[in-house]
């Protein structure tokens, strides 16, 4: 039956309101009420929570700081730089261009459309679901949740439960700069973001695992929810023969480290020659010597494991192939060396699941062919990197592969530009964010005609009956020569 | 045992050789698009009389002369389209190459729906051809004549390797989105459409999902009936009322609907005739189905005008009811022929409320001499698409995105629309090599100078990423 909501009734029709029965059901209510009231439409309420934002990443900088020490053990540096800076970047972005984009848009007209007005008009979609994952805890809650206030939507936060400082201080503190009629966070493991998905939702925003992702889509499928997946996989790094390998190693080691490796799109696996192996590893000892000295575990700019599963579960890779670097692990510390293998099989888990650690595995091929065969044979992944001083090396394997992402010559800088579009293709996501995206990724873009309530005697023209020669005075009118352009 | 393997196969085999990617390529298929319009035209005519009754005028400007729009269009733009398009840096990546390269998903699936048959196929294969993917189109079944067409005629104009027609009801297409694809733009019922995006789930399939719903249609107190009428009447019954974004049910007061009755059968009578059924110019129902779900439809309320039907010729009176209750199937569902409900309303804010409380529709239509009308009705709802004053002419133009909202769709295409919707936007960034020295700063162990002077180069203040 095409949907009627029935008049007063609760957007969930499946769902008894028997208080204990349900846990959002009241939230959901009071925040589908308060974006009915229009509440969120105007400008300045979108930038009062903007700058609510703002204000709570400056007014809790260290309370930050210390909650993703104690999460995932990141320095103030990595914070700062991974985390903090790039959501105050993405508050001010929107607040600078809130009204710019906001604008209606006028688009080009055809003849019988002269006299007309015709824009697009940004929208929110409503009552957005934003789930967000435990390696940048604050950066993937925060940023998309910037994009969907600028939008004007109301918003649920659902934060993972596994970076269990981040999450707390995003219940707690954060809620208390916003509007709480029109944002709330909701806490929850699998089971709980499960009984969540039944829920309708006006757009989920889902960063996290592949197999996640279908899950989610699918729950989104029984209500036709537009979804913006950001998933994962295995990113690709291939060197080439044509490089300087200290250079390499500083950016692959770097890169690969960050987090302690649990990056989305940190490259994840080299691809090279026998060759350049051989330079490439000392080389990377001698990186990651001089990132994390002698004894990594010490480091200060080292990260950790976020919890025993994924400890356990890196522990186990660490017996694929051959270790030439690193191997060590530490229980008690939920620390990994940072490690790079060799010899490895496609076979082995270590080149069959995404990392997501500070594990680096290279496997051997003969040829950028061969390398692009490699790639191309496997699922379209987040990020591509391609090492090479000759740029036809790195032309060609962007233009014979597919990734959301790709960097030459460079790790995942790219996430800095608010002007790219972070994303995936194929298993590794769906849709896109980041500056102005963000906001087009909440808005839905309605297509919009106004036309003049009179001049019946132009229109008079198209009503049957046809003569012949009407007949072609119009499909010349709508054709076309007359359409002009985008 | 499966039927689509071997099809699907080739295709993706043509695909990973990197033949549909040159613009050369590309064009030659919008080309051989416009070839089979053009050299086709009569044969298409007669398919879509066949199929829908569908007047020589209505098929040419509804479903060949959009078709060929959208054609011209991509083939003048196809250039500018595939371009990378480059985009603003920060300090930190001042010498590097940044832009976005638009890509072909791959293998699109295409399932297209009877009621626009030509046109709802051609719109969307323009875009996947001219973004370079490989595509399978699965055209409604129901529409015998078109498919015929599209299956038999329509590859001959195409490279074979790169575009394949399979056939089929309700059961091979379940078993086809068994399989999967790059992308899948489907247009169809909202029931199906949620069938559609969950096997796309299983694949973590991206889809544009064309939907439908029941489109309002609010005519105020200030307005004149005879140029109301005249619009909707003509965008109520063309097609025989089956388009999607046709108004499909009037929300005015009673004393406007006092006046609009009289002006819509003087409409009718001018468009159509007093027999209507001996009209070219009115479309039938598409077949057995649909034409009893309308019959059932008449008994709503109470006919004020038309509502005959003849069985044997699957002909639907254009129909005016009045006195409808919200609880009548004839405001239960997306009506799609020609009968026009028509409820009432004390005030503008009360047909506010009505819209609000049901879905959100494909289209929604304002009648207002009053601008300030038109745009409270505007700002206070939503749906896929808007227009004050007039039908659907929002679709005539490329440069609007066509598509839906909640449950009448996501996505959107039309022009350039149509391109980004079968591309994928890939972010790049690419770095001369060597300049060690100078990205040596961000490396461990850090020190507070070292974060400084990269929170600048990042920073907002430094940002020149303000463009967009």
């Amino acid at each position: 039956m095409s949907g009627i909501k029935g008049p007063g009734s609760a957007k969930d029709p499946g769902l008894e309101s028997t208080p204990g029965m349900d846990p959002f059901a009241d939230t959901l209510q009071r925040l589908r009420e308060a974006f009915s009231s229009g509440r969120t439409r105007s400008a300045e309420f979108r930038a009062a929570q903007l700058n609510g934002l703002s204000r709570f990443l400056r007014e809790n900088k260290q309370l930050l700081q210390e909650t993703l020490a104690r999460d995932l053990h990141k320095a103030a540096f990595h914070s700062d730089i991974s985390e903090l800076i790039l959501c105050q970047n993405e508050v001010d972005l929107a607040l600078r261009s809130l009204h710019t984009w906001m604008k209606d848009e006028p688009v080009a007209k055809n003849l019988v459309t002269q006299l007309d007005s015709a824009f697009i008009r940004k929208e929110p979609f409503g009552l957005v679901l934003i789930l967000t994952p435990w390696n940048y805890p604050l950066n993937l809650s925060l940023v998309p949740l910037v994009g969907a206030l600028a939008a004007g939507n109301c918003v649920v936060l659902k934060p993972s439960e596994m970076s269990k400082c981040a999450e707390r201080v995003l219940a707690e503190v954060l809620p208390r700069y916003l509007d709480q009629s029109c944002f709330a966070v909701v806490l929850g493991g699998p089971e709980k973001t499960g009984k969540l998905l039944e829920h309708e939702f006006d757009y989920i925003f889902f960063t996290g695992s592949s197999r996640v992702g279908k899950i989610v889509m699918a729950a989104a499928a029984k209500h036709l929810t537009p979804v913006t997946l950001e998933l994962g996989g295995k990113n690709p790094c291939y060197v080439d023969d044509n490089c300087d390998p200290q250079t390499v190693a500083n950016r692959v080691a770097f890169f690969r480290c960050f987090n302690a490796g649990q990056t989305c799109v940190a490259p994840d696996y080299v691809l090279c020659s026998p060759e350049m192996q051989a330079r490439l590893v000392p080389a990377l000892q001698s990186a990651i010597t001089r990132f994390y000295g002698n004894d990594p575990q010490s480091s200060q700019d080292l990260g950790r494991i976020i919890n025993e599963k994924h400890f356990q579960r890196l522990r186990d890779l660490l017996s694929c192939g051959r270790v030439v670097i690193g191997g060590q692990s530490d229980e008690s510390d939920l620390y990994i060396a940072p490690t790079v293998l060799v010899d490895v099989q496609e076979t082995e888990p270590v080149m069959q699941e995404e990392i997501f650690g500070p594990i680096l595995p290279i496997v051997n091929v003969r040829s950028l062919g061969q390398a692009i065969d490699f790639i191309n044979r496997r699922e379209k992944p987040l990020a591509l990197y391609v090492f090479s001083k000759s740029s036809q090396v790195v032309n060609q394997m962007l233009d014979r592969t597919s990734s959301g992402n790709f960097a030459g010559n460079e790790g995942f800088t790219y996430l800095t530009l608010t002007s790219l579009p972070f994303s995936g293709v194929g298993k590794s996501g769906m849709g896109r964010y980041h500056g102005k995206f963000s906001f087009d990724t909440f808005s839905h873009h309605r297509a919009c005609l106004l036309s003049h309530s009179g001049l019946e005697m132009l229109k008079n023209i198209r009503y049957p009956p046809y003569s012949d020669c009407r007949q072609k005075l119009l499909t010349w009118a709508l054709g076309s020569h007359s359409c002009n352009l985008l």
